[in-house]
């Protein structure tokens, strides 16, 4: 037994030292090894893109579609979401005929620096033609001003901030940009609820919900909604918001404004309703998710305000075939980020048509062609009705305030 | 004893190390003005030699002087961020890319020396695993703070507001017409001209490598490796136990500055967050495989273990899992017994080199 198990041991040491040589030994170790690694991908693309291209021979009207995004990690949640979302979009119009989209994703782990070039570099070499990425502002901005100088067009789904879009021509969004959403908030809180009393807590270490708090402040002063108190935790300390809640319930806020993603806002409820301490509480996108929260006692939401341009239960037709076919393939009920990556492949796939590209144009070509377009287009998908653009890249929708009753969201 | 015989060997193998290094430089950028590397390729070389740098400036601090420290990126954000600030300020200044680069690297380097000293005087007096925890709680604070930091440059200068309480934002610097906002707190350094280039990671690498090597085999260097082995004898013999560790310290923390430098400008956006424990720990990992103390087994590590997640997209979301079971197994049979005989029986010169090493 010992000695099946020491020989076993052995075999696994000799190819771990073998593998281990093999590309210590020599000093041209980084490029030989990646080489190697990367050659199946290579060969498995062009496989796939014969088998698609045979049919429609006369006009190759096939587009490799990127996209990345956090697919691991603690943000992998949004990630996922907006590529299951690109991926039904993808099927739905490749099974219409016409145009079609080869898709690939690549995880960026949501990291600002290397690991987001990485990942697009990585979609370069597979031969992306469009991007409909990131999936974070942190890796947006990043990629964009790489991508504005190798002029390749890249659409976000879900990455929110200004910085992502300022000063390039070739970076577009499909969801609210950080400051609309602050300034959309104030208007309807000051509309809403007149002379209401807010507090604002928010993560002071991610540039979303700093973004948001800083244009809502500013607003709200234009608009003389009365701040009383602001409370501010990061990453590290997202586990409990006692101290917040007790200050905000002292200074006598009756509205609290949680600029944040869903996960700290439904402990940020739970403590709460613990403390007995009930105001209105009014959130913005990152809110939406919330019902879906494992572990996560519905009824605490109820009368929850958010800001968010999709609602699952919506009764137009294209919003419930998706959230059917999205229960279908993924077993949940689909968040505005997938519906966010859905409308993002049939944004692009307007914007290619309109511009007239064809699949063997080179990237730069089709960049060039879909920012001329851009401001041009309509485009009604699921998280808006008759979505323009900017030149600056931004989105022109109108937001729509939910609230939750009986767990679903309705119109107030 | 055999100290004498062997030392002529150790300078050997630090020229190996060079030759090393220069031969991978010269066989990559021939590689790459034949157009042989792929974009991804390309665009991991200049992350690679910022790393290597990290894990040979933090073997400096574990494996040369023993002390385990898991806050050596908070001194490659520090680096990193004063780097940033002193090319995009002097961007008008000095059109030379090459040159603002080098300045940048400097200007990390002093930054992060200065703060490796101020952390260093109350971390220092520490030991083990005491030194360990410390060192991993100002790693914390430095990424914090520069979490509430808010830079920005105009013809007046420099403006810097300390962003405590998180009231403040970008445009409460007042920056006049044409000024422009270098750091905004959480969101980072956003829109910095990427002036990285692999050519300047070389020189790090190269100019890393000869102060670290030097420093081992100097006077100074056999004091701090004293320390390490015993450290009531070597405080017996006179040894001024804070000033060798110190130097130690601030020079690994100096080196660290420049490769965040590199690293920072090589992105047009950087946060704090980049910065954390996890990124500590990756650099603690590429020094702990590549052996303690071991320069040569760092650089090769950190080549490994960085294109090892690259190389591994091919398994999709799997990849992270994939990558994590390669490094325990590498763990394993790296350190098993076993596998160090059958080294020494497939390598019989460098038996004597394990002994002594």
């Amino acid at each position: 037994m010992k000695k099946t198990f020491a020989m076993v041991l052995a075999v696994v040491m000799v190819i771990g030292m073998l593998a281990g040589c093999g590309s210590s030994t020599q000093t041209a170790a980084p490029a030989q090894a990646a080489t190697t690694q990367t050659a199946p991908a290579a060969e498995a693309a062009p496989a796939a893109e014969n088998a698609e291209a045979a049919p429609a021979a006369e006009a190759n009207m096939t587009f490799k579609l990127g996209s990345s995004g956090p697919l691991t990690g603690p943000a992998a949640i949004y990630g996922i979401s907006v590529m299951n979302g690109i991926q039904i979009a993808v099927d739905e119009i490749n099974a219409m005929g016409g145009l079609q989209f080869e898709f690939q994703s690549q995880d960026d782990e949501a990291d600002s620096g290397d690991k987001a070039i990485n990942a697009y570099n990585t979609l370069l070499d597979w031969g992306m033609q469009v991007m409909a990425g990131t999936v974070t502002s942190g890796s947006g901005i990043t990629v964009a001003a790489q991508a504005y100088q190798d002029r390749v067009f890249m659409l976000t789904p879900s990455g929110s901030s200004v910085d992502l879009i300022a000063d390039k021509d070739n970076a577009f969004q499909v969801c609210f940009t950080d400051p609309n959403q602050g300034i959309a908030s104030a208007d309807y809180i000051s509309q809403n609820f007149a002379g209401a009393k807010v507090a604002v807590i928010y993560r002071n270490d991610d540039a979303y919900s700093q973004g948001i708090r800083d244009t809502f402040v500013t607003e709200a002063k234009e608009k003389s909604v009365e701040v009383v108190y602001e409370g501010t935790f990061t990453e590290a300390t997202q586990t409990d918001f006692s101290v917040q809640l007790t200050a905000a319930q002292a200074a006598g806020a009756d509205l609290l404004f949680l600029p944040i993603y869903y996960t700290p806002a439904s402990v940020i409820l739970n403590q709460a309703n613990q403390m007995g301490y009930a105001p209105v509480v009014f959130g913005v996108d990152g809110m939406d998710g919330i019902l879906t929260l494992e572990n996560f006692d519905t009824s605490l939401a109820e009368g929850v305000m958010l800001l968010t341009p999709f609602a699952a239960d919506a009764d137009d037709e294209k919003t419930q075939a998706f959230v059917a076919e999205y229960q279908k393939r993924f077993g949940e009920t689909p968040n505005q980020f997938a519906a966010d990556g859905y409308d993002a492949a049939y944004i692009l796939k307007a914007a290619l048509e309109a511009a007239g590209c064809t699949g063997d144009m080179s990237a730069e070509e089709i960049c060039e062609a879909v920012i001329a377009v851009m401001p041009t287009i309509s485009v009604d998908g699921i998280t808006g009705l008759s979505m323009t653009w900017g030149a600056n890249g931004e989105v022109s929708k109108a937001p729509k305030a939910v609230i939750i009753q009986n767990g679903v969201y309705v119109s107030p | 004893m055999k100290n004498l015989s062997s030392s002529s060997k150790k300078a050997r193998a630090d020229y190996f190390t060079y030759a090393g290094v220069t031969i991978a430089f010269i066989v990559i950028t021939l590689l790459r003005n034949a157009g042989s590397l792929n974009r991804s390729q390309q665009g991991l070389l200049v992350p690679i030699c910022c790393y290597i740098v990290m894990a040979v400036s933090l073997n400096l601090t574990v494996g040369i002087l023993g002390e385990l420290s898991l806050g050596h990126a908070g001194f490659m954000s520090v680096g990193a961020f004063s780097g940033i600030t002193a090319a995009m300020s002097l961007a008008n200044i000095i059109p030379s890319t090459a040159l603002r680069l080098a300045i940048a690297m400097v200007v990390g380097a002093v930054c992060a020396a200065i703060v490796g000293f101020l952390v260093g005087i109350p971390v220092l007096r520490l030991r083990g695993d005491y030194l360990a925890i410390v060192t991993l709680a100002f790693g914390e604070i430095l990424k914090e703070l520069i979490t509430c930091l808010i830079v920005g440059y105009d013809s007046n200068g420099l403006h810097v507001i300390f962003n405590v309480n998180g009231s403040k934002t970008a445009s409460d610097l007042n920056l006049l017409e044409g000024g422009r906002i270098i750091i905004k707190g959480a969101q980072g350094a956003t829109g910095t001209q990427t002036i990285a280039s692999f050519t300047a990671g070389f020189i790090l690498i190269m100019i890393t490598l000869l102060i670290v090597q030097n420093l081992v085999r100097s006077r100074t260097g056999r004091a701090i490796m004293a320390i390490r082995d015993n450290r009531i004898a070597a405080e017996s013999v006179g040894i001024n136990i804070t000033k060798y560790k110190m130097i130690a310290f601030v020079t690994s923390a100096a080196l660290a500055g420049a490769a965040g430098a590199l690293f920072g400008l090589n992105y047009s956006n950087l946060t704090a967050a980049k910065f954390d424990f996890n990124t500590s720990i990756l650099v603690l990992v590429f020094v702990v495989l590549g052996g303690l103390g071991n320069i040569w087994g760092s650089i090769i590590a950190t080549v490994v273990l960085y294109i090892l997640p690259e190389a591994l997209r091919g398994f999709a979301t799997y990849r992270m899992l994939i990558y994590a079971i390669v490094l325990i197994l590498v763990m394993l049979t790296t350190n098993s017994p076993q596998m160090k005989l059958l080294l020494q029986k497939l390598l019989p010169k460098r038996k004597e080199e394990e002994i002594n090493g």
